[in-house]
């Protein structure tokens, strides 16, 4: 409820804004109309699915090679030893730094953008999946233990659900990062997608295409995330919310 | 009598900041089968030690402990443990955290319901079966603690304060629920406890225990009738008993040249 009058508030200081002649900004209004156009023709349809395609390609594979690599490191002590320091460097060098090596070893086509995609998710998910493992209170695992539980048992039925939160909110800090990557990777090369749209709007000085660009990413990325916090609210429902 | 579990001079040694710290030192004990033994003494005598050395969670440095004559190597569901902090699974239903120890043993389906089902019963949690722990009171909790460890039919429940986070009136009410289990399905039990009364009127025999080093101050027999009853607990003889481990635990002499 408060959220839809949010909505409707921000449009009406948006077209009071641009009424009120704020340098070259466009009305929702046109905007709108813009928005039409390209949803029409087909070119939007077109870049959502472009971008869409990369950042889902990088998020999956970044997240399915992070909750291993951070069970490994949570669970033994040697995996961590190794690939901790790794991680902890790379982790301090945004992604889209890695941009123009990427882009040198890997040439202009997609490899680069989704390494890089890649790259932000995996970085996020990792480190939050090992610390729900490093977290896994002992007594529980004892327990199981006591009830005949092997090393296996125990990983799969107690060490993976109860870091299954930590995973869940690792992939909702990863997904931000490859959305974010995305547009970024984008802007630098690419023949369509969402940021290619805004970078040849800037070049034409088109707000309005612009606008519709960032409308699109932003709407995208919010229906992402409340996929992942459904998924979320499911899979652990179980928490004691404090 | 017959020795379900046998402590043959057990020690533990820590390392604490390059000083060895002994948890225990040569521990002798050995409990009867079906025998219901508490373990009280002050904090720092290492009966949680002793306990876990029993469920084979934690390995003595030196001695040994035999469970039917036979050395413990790590833990077994023949030694069910019942831990303080209830450890259940919260993840699972109490029906799923029953079931939990049944499924590792690979007991089929049926079976495992009615099981399980069995225990649920049998600690009143009927109603609570499909809920899960975050919906449970820490005495429901508990109690699904203690099923879960009834349902793999464990030889011996080791038991490290499982009442010592709920409040007075829950606790008594645990120790006769407790009671009256363990009189229609008789296991040996190791309970461990910081609470005197709650000592005396559980068991068969009270060991007390001395810290530094961890060792068996003096083992008090409890020569009163099951079933206990609130006449037990208010008898003379009761209270007699209850003074003479209440001296042997707060005024325990030091021995060994051991100094606080």
């Amino acid at each position: 409820m408060w959220n839809v009058l949010a909505v409707v508030l921000g449009i009406g200081v948006w077209t009071a804004l641009a009424r009120a002649g704020v340098s070259g900004l466009p009305g929702p209004q046109a905007v709108a109309v813009r928005f039409g156009e390209l949803a029409a023709d087909g070119t939007l349809l077109d870049d959502s699915l472009a971008s869409l395609r990369r950042v889902l390609i990088g998020f999956a594979l970044g997240s399915a090679l992070a909750v291993p690599v951070g069970f490994l490191m949570g669970w033994y002590r040697t995996a961590r030893g190794l690939i901790e320091p790794y991680v902890q460097f790379f982790r301090t060098i945004p992604p889209l730094a890695v941009i123009p090596l990427a882009i040198l070893l890997m040439g202009i086509g997609e490899t680069p953008k989704i390494f890089v995609i890649f790259l932000a998710a995996f970085l996020s998910c990792v480190v939050s999946t090992f610390q729900g493992v490093v977290s896994v209170d002992s007594t529980m695992i004892n327990a199981a233990r006591v009830l005949g539980a092997n090393d296996a048992v125990v990983f799969r039925r107690v060490v993976v659900p109860a870091s299954t939160p930590f995973i869940l909110v690792g992939m909702r800090v990863g997904l931000g990062a490859a959305w974010a990557t995305l547009v970024a990777a984008e802007l630098i090369a690419a023949q369509e997608g969402l940021g290619y749209r805004m970078q040849q709007a800037q070049i034409y000085y088109d707000l309005p295409s612009i606008f519709v660009g960032l409308i699109t990413i932003g709407v995208l990325g919010l229906i992402m995330d409340r996929l992942l916090l459904a998924a979320e609210k499911r899979l652990t429902g179980w928490q004691e919310r404090r | 009598m017959t020795e379900k579990i046998s402590f043959r001079s057990v020690s533990r040694t820590y390392d604490v900041g390059g000083q060895p710290f002994h948890a225990l030192r040569d521990v002798d004990l050995d409990i009867a089968d079906r025998e219901f033994v508490t373990v009280v003494g002050p904090s720092g005598c290492g009966k949680s030690t002793l306990m876990n050395i029993a469920a084979g969670l934690v390995d003595p440095t030196g001695g040994e402990v035999l469970v039917d004559s036979r050395p413990v190597h790590g833990p077994s569901p023949e030694r069910g443990v019942i831990f303080q902090q209830y450890a259940l699974f919260p993840w699972l239903t109490v029906r799923q955290n029953v079931e939990f120890g049944l499924q590792i043993a690979k007991v089929g389906r049926a079976e495992r319901r009615r099981r399980a089902q069995h225990f649920i019963d049998l600690v009143g949690l009927t109603d609570f079966a499909d809920a899960l722990p975050r919906m449970l009171s820490g005495g429901m909790r508990q109690r699904c603690a203690i099923a879960r460890a009834y349902a793999v039919d464990p030889g011996i429940l080791l038991m490290d304060e499982p009442f010592g986070a709920l409040d007075a009136l829950t606790r008594v009410q645990l120790q006769d629920q407790l009671l009256a289990t363990w009189g229609s399905e008789r296991r040996t039990v190791m309970f461990i406890t910081h609470d005197v009364d709650e000592a005396v009127y559980l068991a068969n025999r009270v060991v007390v225990m001395a810290a530094r080093p961890g060792r068996v101050y003096e083992v008090i027999d409890v020569d009163l009738p099951y079933p206990r009853t609130e006449a037990v607990r208010l008898s003379a003889e009761f209270s007699q008993i209850r003074n003479r481990v209440w001296r042997a635990v707060y005024h325990q002499t030091s021995s060994e040249g051991a100094s606080l």
